[in-house]
């Protein structure tokens, strides 16, 4: 089995950033504040990576669909271990309205264009929290899907997976071709190493446009506003446990 | 309230964010509408900018790691005094063991402006440790630069994975500024090299593996000095007692005793006679490194000073809406850049071997470790009486970066070399 793995890889506002709403309401200020790849994806490149050390996969492509900088994030991804990168050059002012099902339809045609075998994305962005690309990404190309992933193995021809589910883990069987969504204790992403990353700077990456691959990236829908969450308001302390059992009912709670 | 699950939480319309739970605090110093090409050119408070985008990768890399390996046992290490051997050879599994020695036996292959860049990051997390890892590539690269083939093979693959702990034995009790005046004797019998006398503040000394020792094999003065490597367990090697150190705790101090110590002349490092051209030359690179540090642990206070101000409040405002506090700030961040500048630009010399390397090299030594550790002790008074508690890191880079201003060549050598170079240029 040598499989060649598509690996999604988005560039987001790093996790530690404090968000702050842009005046005009329509969303959150991005200029000249630290980006990172979406830690979902980085543990999506890790599994891949992995399966690439056990001989599972022979090639790992890593995507992104964004603006110039998303090159910075391929390269973060090639640095891991990823062999090339393919940049979908996405226009700065359209990168915040590229929806899920654009996404998806890209590495649905990428996948065909590059004969990919199994395509792995973090489960969720940590901007959009839309969880909806490896879903729509499977639907597309009518592949098995197992998405929040814990755990992956081989087993002859098909790939058992763990899922992380509301009650609990669900053991799966998919078969190959496949797209796996990672979740966050399917491994822990290796560090880059000062060697891989001054190799990173010689491997490929192609550059493309969306509708170089067909694809219409229209917005399906508009952003009406976005606002701060309300202003957290301070608690009340309880004497005992009745009477904290009493305003828990109160509150419709319990 | 009922609290969320702990793993992740939600803030604002759809961002969901993962929760370090020993997460320092981060500000964002620089933040305004900076564009790509501006990053390429100009340095600012923000490390990662004036940076290609190799050295960006470089410089997030180490800053992970910074703080997600050390800053949480930052305390615990100096407090404990414990030399983190593991950390440490986890830094050098990403190749941080021998940045700037050469490929060819197992060092990384990248420039001095790289290494300052990735000390400057490792700093924020450690001082104290970034500082013995500078110095163990010291050593590394002097080994890599003078060596031959086989001392090479044998040191370098070991020194590059921390496999072996190096360290850099110049100073004496009796020889201090005056470092070509040292008396550790080195006498030939046969094919061997028989050693005498001590050296002082070794860092690392007792528990790393290879010692790189100047030491006396001809005449008096600088030519007369040799540069041999010692290995651990050669009968005649031993140690002092473990020093008690004001800072610096997470690597151990001692003194290197030398009696009647046999080792093969073979292991004299380049060429008899060489060894204190070889220490000052490991040293230029020190400079920078050390100063590196300094501006680490500056820019690690600063930045918590920021946030520090932005939340106390006296006298009902916060006091970052002071004037004062602000003058403070603006001053120590200004001092910070220049900082930076001097480091970045004496990096480009050594590496370019520029023929005011030297001079350049002790500028940034001096101003850096000076100027950083005057804002870092701002940063603590801005502290307040939290400042000098140990639950706060700032009074840890204070300590830490003190002796900044000591070793590598004491400052006031620094102003001396500078001076010597000054009023050689108009002869």
């Amino acid at each position: 089995m040598s499989l060649r793995v598509l690996v999604g890889v988005k560039r987001v506002i790093d996790y530690a950033v404090k968000i702050r709403v842009r005046p005009d309401k329509l969303g959150v200020v991005t200029d000249g504040v630290k980006h990172s790849m979406n830690p979902f994806d980085e543990i999506a490149i890790e599994e891949a990576v992995r399966l690439k050390e056990k001989k599972i996969a022979k090639e790992v492509v890593a995507v992104s669909c964004g603006p110039t900088q998303a090159q910075e994030t391929i390269r973060t991804a090639l640095a891991m271990g990823a062999d090339r990168g393919i940049h979908v050059e996405i226009p700065a002012k359209e990168v915040e309205r590229l929806e899920p099902i654009h996404v998806a339809k890209i590495m649905a045609k990428l996948v065909e264009l590059e004969k990919a075998d199994l395509v792995v994305l973090g489960k969720q962005a940590i901007d959009d929290d839309a969880n909806a690309t490896a879903q729509m990404t499977a639907a597309l190309l009518d592949w098995p899907q197992a998405t929040f992933a814990s755990k992956i193995e081989k087993t002859d021809g098909e790939l058992t997976v763990v899922r992380e589910i509301d009650g609990g883990l669900e053991s799966i069987k998919v078969k190959l071709p496949a797209v796996i969504s990672a979740d966050l204790r399917l491994n822990e992403p290796r560090y880059a190493t000062l060697p891989n990353i001054m190799k990173a700077k010689k491997k490929k990456i192609a550059k493309m446009k969306a509708s170089d691959l067909g694809v219409d990236t229209t917005p399906h829908y508009d952003v009406v506003e976005v606002n701060e969450p309300p202003v957290r308001e301070a608690g009340i302390k309880v004497e005992n446990v009745d009477t904290l059992v009493e305003k828990l009912k109160e509150g419709g709670l319990v | 309230m009922l609290s969320l699950s702990c793993g992740i939480h939600k803030v604002g319309n759809g961002l969901s964010r993962v929760m370090c739970i020993l997460e320092p605090c981060v500000t964002k110093l620089g933040v305004t509408g900076v564009t790509a090409s501006h990053r390429r050119y100009v340095t600012s408070l923000n490390p990662s900018h004036g940076l290609t985008e190799e050295q960006t990768a470089i410089h997030q890399l180490a800053t992970d790691f910074a703080a997600k390996e050390m800053l949480p046992n930052m305390a615990l290490w100096d407090e404990k005094e414990l030399f983190p051997v593991d950390t440490m050879r986890a830094a050098a599994a990403l190749g941080f063991g021998a940045i700037y020695a050469s490929e060819e036996y197992g060092g990384t292959g990248l420039s001095r402006l790289d290494a300052s860049i990735i000390f400057e990051a490792l700093s924020k997390g450690c001082t104290s440790t970034t500082a013995y890892i500078s110095i163990h590539n010291m050593c590394a690269w002097m080994i890599d630069h003078f060596g031959n083939a086989s001392q090479k093979e044998q040191w370098i693959p070991q020194l590059a994975a921390m496999e072996k702990f190096a360290s850099y034995c110049l100073t004496e009790p009796g020889a201090g500024s005056d470092a070509a005046s040292l008396s550790t004797a080195a006498k030939r019998d046969g094919a061997d090299l028989v050693l005498n006398g001590s050296k002082a503040f070794i860092s690392g000394g007792g528990d790393t593996d290879v010692y790189l020792v100047m030491c006396r094999t001809g005449g008096p003065g600088p030519k007369g000095i040799s540069c041999v490597l010692v290995e651990k367990g050669t009968p005649g090697l031993n140690f002092g007692k473990k020093e008690r150190k004001v800072g610096w705790n997470s690597q151990p101090t001692r003194m290197v005793i030398f009696e009647d110590c046999r080792i093969p002349a073979t292991n004299i490092l380049g060429s008899e006679g060489q060894g204190f051209s070889i220490a000052m030359k490991g040293l230029n690179g020190g400079r920078i490194n050390i100063a590196s540090c300094s501006l680490g642990a500056a820019q690690a206070s600063l930045e918590a000073a920021v946030d520090y101000v932005k939340v106390r409040k006296q006298f009902s405002k916060p006091l970052a809406s002071f004037q004062n506090t602000q003058f403070r700030l603006a001053e120590m961040g200004t001092e910070v850049v220049a900082s930076r500048l001097l480091v970045r630009n004496a990096a480009r010399a050594l590496q370019d071997d520029h023929p005011d390397t030297v001079p350049l090299c002790s500028m940034a030594k001096y101003f850096v470790t000076e100027r950083c550790f005057q804002v870092i002790n701002e940063a603590l008074q801005l502290h307040g009486g939290y400042g000098y508690l140990k639950d706060y890191p700032v009074q840890q880079y204070l300590r830490d970066s003190r002796v900044h201003m000591i070793l590598e060549g004491t400052n006031e050598v620094m102003r001396l070399l500078i001076a010597r170079h000054i009023l050689s240029e108009w002869k």
